[in-house]
C-alpha cells in the first residue's frame, strides 16, 4: 500500500487524513478478510514492510509532513528524514541521554518512543533551542565551563538541561546532580557541567 | 525489528476490544520498556495498541481515596500536591526510579507492568525461563550478584530450580505494595479491583507470566485508600551508583506514630524477589513499641531468616537487613 498515493494539501487536512489512515489501519486488524483488506495487506500479515504512516509534527516550530515506516524511532525521524543531526543516537535503548529532546516542553528520549506516537507533537531539538547565531544561555555556560571533551553527549546534556531548570531542579549541586542523572558523558565533563547549570541558575537568565 | 501493525482505539471498550480480538497484540503506553524490548527482539508484538489517548491521566482524591489513572505520567504523580501530601512513600519511590527523561515517559501502567532487567532475560543467545519458557534459567549458577534472596510467600509454593530467580525492578511498585494499593483493570468481563498482593507472580509456577492479568486486560487507575502513614513513611534505595540504576535492595517502610510508640507498621521491599516483598509480620512485631535501633535491629533480622542466597548476592542479606534498620529509623524520627 502507498499511502502517499493519497496526498493531503492543506495542513487541516492532514490530519484528517491521518484520522483516516489510523481507522483505516485499525479497521484492518478488526475486519475480515475483505477486499480492500486483501488489497491492501497480502496474507493477512502485519503491516510495516509493505505499508508507510504518514505523520505530521511540529519541529522546532516548523510543521513537517513525513511517509515513515511505523518502526521509526522519533530519534531516527529526526536525523535520518529530517537532517536534524543535533541529536545524538548514544546506545539507543534509553541509557544514555543522547537523545534527550523535548517532547510538548518535557524532555524525553527520542529513541525510546515510535515518531508515529508522537502525531501532533511538538518537538524541540538543540537546532531549536538557539535563536539564530545567538546562542542559548545554557549553550554559552556550557562553552564557558568547558562542559565538555568530546561533544557527543552535550546536545542531550543541554536540552536536560534546560529542562532541569525548567522544572525547578536546579537548587544546588546534588540536587543538579540527580536530576541530569539520566545523561551520561563518558569523558567525564560531569563538575563543568554542573558549574555551568548552576551558573544560569543563579543568574536568573530566562531558559 | 519485527513488522508491527498500529492501532489507535479512542475509548477504553475499543482498545479492549482490539485486544480480545488480536491474541498477540500489546498495549503501548510511554514505551519506555516495550521499544527497548522490540528493538532488542525480545517482544515482537504482531499489533501495538496505542492507548496513549484514552482518557485515564486524572489524578483525584475521591472519598476515602487518592486515584490515580494508568495513563498518568511518572514526573506528573511524583509532583502531584495531593500524591505529595498524602502518599510522600509513592513521590519517594518514583524519585528515586529512573531519570527525568524516563519519568516524564513512563506512566503509572507501564511502571506495574514492566519486565525484568535480568541480564540474562536481555540476552537472546543465552537461556532463560521468563523470555523461553522451558530453556532454563541462566541466572541460576550463573552470574546472581543482583537476583532475589526471597522465592516463596504467603505459604504458597517455593523455589524451584529451573524456574526464575530474576527480581522485580519497580520502586513504585514496592511503594504501593506497602501502602495496599488497588490496582482497577478492565477487560472482556468488566472491571475489577486487584490488591497488589495480588497483581504480580512468584516465579515458582509460569515465569514468563509477571502478573496476573488476564487475556485483553486494561489498566486504568491505582487507587491508594487514605492512611495516616506520611508523616513516618520513607523510601530507602541502595544501587551500585548514586543514581539512575535500578535497585540492589530497597524499603519502603510507612509507620503510623502516637506518644512516641508505633501503632500501625508497613513494609515492602524491593530487589529482593519476583515481585514486591511484603513483610507480612512487620505491624504485629512492631505494634505498641517505642522505636529504637535494637527493635528495628531485631524486627529486620527475622524477617531475613527465610532468605536464601545464591552463590553471589549473600551480600545482599546483610544489605537488606541494614537497608531496613535505617529506612524504621529515618521514618521513626530517630535517625
Amino acid at each position: 500500500m502507498d499511502i502517499d498515493a493519497i496526498p493531503p494539501d492543506a495542513e487541516n487536512e492532514d490530519r484528517r487524513f491521518f484520522l483516516k489512515q489510523s481507522m483505516l489501519i485499525a479497521g484492518l486488524s478488526m475486519a475480515p478478510a475483505d477486499l480492500l483488506h486483501a488489497a491492501l495487506v497480502p496474507d493477512d500479515g502485519p503491516v510495516g514492510n509493505a505499508v508507510k504512516v504518514k505523520v505530521s509534527l511540529t519541529v522546532n516550530g516548523k510543521r513537517k509532513r513525513v511517509t515513515i515506516d511505523p518502526r521509526m524511532t522519533l530519534l531516527d525521524l529526526l536525523r535520518e528524514h529530517l537532517g536534524l543531526t543535533g541529536t545524538k543516537k548514544g546506545c539507543d535503548f534509553g541509557q544514555c541521554g543522547a537523545c534527550t529532546v523535548h517532547i510538548d516542553g518535557r524532555r524525553a528520549l527520542s529513541c525510546l518512543t515510535f515518531a508515529l506516537m508522537q502525531h501532533g507533537a511538538k518537538i524541540t531539538t538543540i537546532e531549536g533551542l538557539s535563536d539564530g547565531e545567538k546562542l542559548h544561555p545554557l549553550q554559552e555556560a556550557f562553552i564557558k565551563h568547558d562542559g565538555l571533551q568530546c561533544g557527543y553527549c552535550t546536545p542531550g546534556q543541554v536540552m536536560s538541561a534546560v529542562a532541569c531548570i525548567r522544572e525547578g531542579c536546579a537548587g544546588s549541586a546534588p540536587e543538579v546532580r540527580e536530576y541530569m542523572s539520566g545523561n551520561l558523558c563518558r569523558c567525564g565533563a560531569y563538575p563543568n557541567i554542573v558549574d555551568a547549570i548552576l551558573e544560569v541558575k543563579k543568574e536568573g537568565l530566562k531558559v | 525489528m519485527k513488522p508491527f501493525q498500529y492501532l489507535r482505539p479512542k475509548t477504553v471498550q475499543e482498545a479492549i476490544s482490539m485486544a480480545t480480538d488480536n491474541p498477540g497484540a500489546q498495549y503501548i503506553a510511554g514505551g519506555t520498556n516495550l521499544v527497548d524490548l522490540m528493538k532488542r527482539g525480545i517482544a515482537s508484538p504482531p499489533k501495538l495498541i496505542d492507548i496513549n489517548h484514552l482518557p485515564l491521566k486524572k489524578i483525584e482524591h475521591r472519598y476515602d481515596r487518592l486515584r490515580i489513572g494508568a495513563l498518568a505520567l511518572n514526573s506528573d504523580v511524583a509532583r502531584h500536591k495531593g500524591v505529595v501530601a498524602r502518599q510522600p512513600l509513592l513521590a519517594q519511590a518514583l524519585l528515586a526510579g529512573a531519570s527525568g527523561q524516563l519519568r516524564n515517559m513512563a506512566t503509572v501502567g507501564g511502571n506495574l507492568l514492566q519486565r525484568t532487567r535480568c541480564s540474562y532475560f536481555y540476552d537472546l543467545a543465552l537461556p532463560c525461563n521468563k523470555r523461553q519458557p522451558g530453556s532454563g534459567c541462566g541466572a541460576e549458577g550463573g552470574v546472581n550478584r543482583t537476583h532475589a534472596i526471597f522465592f516463596a510467600g504467603n505459604g504458597f509454593g517455593g523455589y524451584e530450580a529451573s524456574s526464575c530467580i530474576a527480581v522485580h525492578p519497580s520502586d513504585m511498585c514496592v511503594a504501593l505494595t506497602a501502602l495496599e494499593t488497588n490496582v482497577v483493570v478492565n477487560g472482556p468481563e468488566g472491571e475489577r479491583r486487584v490488591m497488589m498482593k495480588d497483581f504480580h507472580r512468584l516465579s515458582t509456577q509460569q515465569p514468563e507470566l509477571d502478573t496476573y492479568l488476564r487475556p485483553g486486560e486494561l489498566l486504568t487507575a491505582i487507587e491508594v485508600v487514605d492512611n495516616a502513614f506520611a508523616k513516618h513513611s520513607h523510601y530507602l534505595k541502595v544501587r551500585d551508583r548514586a543514581s539512575y540504576a535500578f535497585a540492589l535492595v530497597s524499603v519502603a517502610a510507612a509507620l503510623q506514630m502516637d506518644g512516641g510508640r508505633i501503632w500501625d507498621a508497613r513494609m515492602a521491599l524491593g530487589g529482593v524477589a519476583h515481585k514486591p516483598w511484603r513483610y507480612w509480620a512487620i505491624d504485629l512485631m512492631l505494634r505498641g513499641q517505642a522505636p529504637s535501633e535494637k527493635l528495628f535491629q531485631e524486627v529486620a533480622e527475622h524477617e531475613m531468616q527465610s532468605a536464601e542466597a545464591t552463590a553471589q548476592n549473600a551480600f545482599k542479606i546483610k544489605l537488606t537487613t541494614n537497608a531496613m534498620v535505617a529506612a524504621l529509623k529515618t521514618a521513626a524520627g530517630i535517625s
